[in-house]
């Protein structure tokens, strides 16, 4: 059927993304079972720490996903708007409500952030909660149709439930990174009971050796599948409003409006960066660092560009 | 959308539903006996066209077909105009009784873009109706719902919400309607209301 054809996912990407959540999978499983080990090595209740950071970790991780919509509300400094109350508003309202009769979604809240930053976030722990926010900056610089690239983006976040998967996916690091505080509090204040075992490596420190080895690896793999997830929104929203090149168009603006508006300003917005339209805060200067890339929450501007490009060739491609 | 989907984050795009389309013409006489609402005669589909020739080419196509099949039968050809969010409307426009005719037409329109795979691309069908004093209604027909739902523009801007529930209360049953009102979306100055 020439539908199928033409708005085929992406084999690569979906094969790598697959990989990548299996390479955290395997991270999480590989943790659990040295935690066990050090447990069993060291007749010592690894299992209370272990079960306390648990569920201190997966409270931090509901928390944030179940009130993802208020508290990027509130970082951002953004407003709910309805869409009588302003031109803007109503023209943010009219290509929301285009795109949601267009993928069949439900109709997000929509959300002005008084800021000249140019960007857009999405989040909300499921359709129904979700929110989609633009800077006053993005409305002031981008035509409609660029506008609807970049919230048909938005919406793809939302669709993917981008926001869930990436909880979900931090919480292994949030775990590991809670395991080393508590191992280390533990050592400080509890330091007075010493081990029968006295050659081997106090438990303390084998702990935080385990947790930060953790921590570091679902850390760049945690980056990666945000940067995948990224291209995955790129594409489906190109797909669904069937114009990539004006997204192309919106990225260009964006990207490089926000490089030349000065750092300062942009700090306050870095802790939202995972679900921003593009990175408000980039680790080097130059983008073409590679390590600087590896740690990076969006792919390079070229990178984007190139996955684009493949929807249009898939778009244009006859029958 | 399944579970793998979600955590491989595809979307597969929504085709549209078109069977529902064809209960308009009696609607339209129950809204008639009920409301005093007639169509005009005119109706449009609207769609988000895709960038490239290949879609140029099927709207090229569609547009021919429309026009020598309204030629034939002495009527208006069809008219295309872009609105300012970028959408395409294709308007048809027939005599006030010919309905089932302006159904057919707007129909054509929808199995050209499915058959050449651009069903995705479907935004909504509106086709107008009008009162004895001249008040403008639309009913709007959501694609990948397949339900309807009615517009009743003001001046400036401002919906007739009450007449719209009106209209939904008398024709009752004879249409599916939109449930969620949130996806009653306005469309201001669509061509041919």
């Amino acid at each position: 059927m020439a539908a199928r054809t033409r708005y085929a996912p992406d084999r690569g990407l979906t094969v790598r993304m697959g990989v990548t959540i299996f390479l955290l999978g395997l991270v999480f499983v590989a943790f659990v079972a040295a935690i066990i080990a050090i447990g069993t090595a060291y007749h010592a209740s690894t299992a209370g720490i272990a079960l306390i950071t648990i569920i201190l970790a997966g409270g931090f991780a509901f928390g944030s996903l179940f009130w993802s919509d208020k508290i990027a509300l509130a970082t951002a400094g953004a407003r709910e708007v309805s869409p009588s109350e302003s031109k803007e508003a109503a023209r943010l309202h009219g290509i929301v409500d285009r795109l949601c009769a267009l993928a069949d979604m439900p109709k997000p809240r929509v959300a002005i952030a008084d800021t000249d930053v140019p960007n857009a976030f999405a989040t909300g722990r499921n359709a129904d909660h979700a929110v989609v926010c633009a800077t006053r900056g993005l409305l002031n610089r981008l035509d409609n149709d660029e506008l609807e690239g970049v919230l048909a983006h938005e919406m793809s976040h939302v669709a993917h439930k981008d926001v869930t998967v990436m909880t979900v996916a931090s919480f292994l690091a949030i775990i590991a990174a809670l395991l080393v505080r508590i191992a280390f509090y533990g050592e400080l204040f509890g330091g007075g009971r010493r081990d029968n075992n006295q050659n081997a490596l106090p438990i303390w420190l084998v702990l935080i050796a385990v947790a930060a080895v953790t921590y570091a690896v679902s850390f760049v793999l945690i980056r990666l599948l945000s940067r995948y997830r990224e291209l995955s929104a790129d594409r489906s929203g190109a797909l669904l409003t069937g114009q990539p090149s004006a997204l192309k168009s919106a990225l260009v603006k964006v990207t490089t409006q926000i490089g030349r508006i000065p750092t300062k300003d942009l700090r306050t917005a870095q802790p939202l960066n995972q679900f921003f339209f593009a990175p408000a805060m980039h680790l080097s200067g130059g983008g073409s660092s590679k390590l600087a890339e590896l740690f990076s929450t969006h792919p390079s501007l070229e990178r984007r560009l190139a996955e684009l490009d493949k929807v249009q060739q898939q778009l244009s491609r006859g029958r | 959308m399944g579970f793998l989907d979600t955590l491989l984050g595809r979307t597969k795009p929504v085709q549209p539903k078109l069977d529902d389309l064809f209960a308009l013409p009696s609607a339209a006489i129950t809204l008639d006996a009920a409301e005093g609402f007639r169509p005009t005669g005119s109706g449009s589909v609207c769609f988000r066209p895709v960038e490239g020739r290949s879609f140029a080419d099927v709207q090229k196509e569609v547009q021919d077909l429309l026009n020598m099949s309204s030629g034939k039968e002495g009527g208006l050809p069809v008219e295309v105009t872009s609105d300012e969010y970028g959408f395409t409307w294709l308007v048809s426009s027939r005599m006030s009784s010919e309905l089932e005719a302006l159904v057919a037409d707007l129909h054509a329109v929808n199995s050209s873009l499915v058959d050449n795979g651009f069903g995705p691309q479907l935004l909504c069908t509106l086709v107008a109706f009008r009162d004895d004093k001249e008040r403008r209604l639309g009913l709007i027909y959501l694609y990948k719902r397949g339900t309807f739902y009615p517009f009743a523009p003001l001046s400036g801007e401002r919906r007739n919400n009450a007449l719209e529930l009106q209209v939904k209360g008398a024709i009752g049953s004879d249409l599916k309607w939109e449930q969620d009102l949130a996806r009653w979306f306005p469309v201001w100055g669509a061509p041919g209301l």
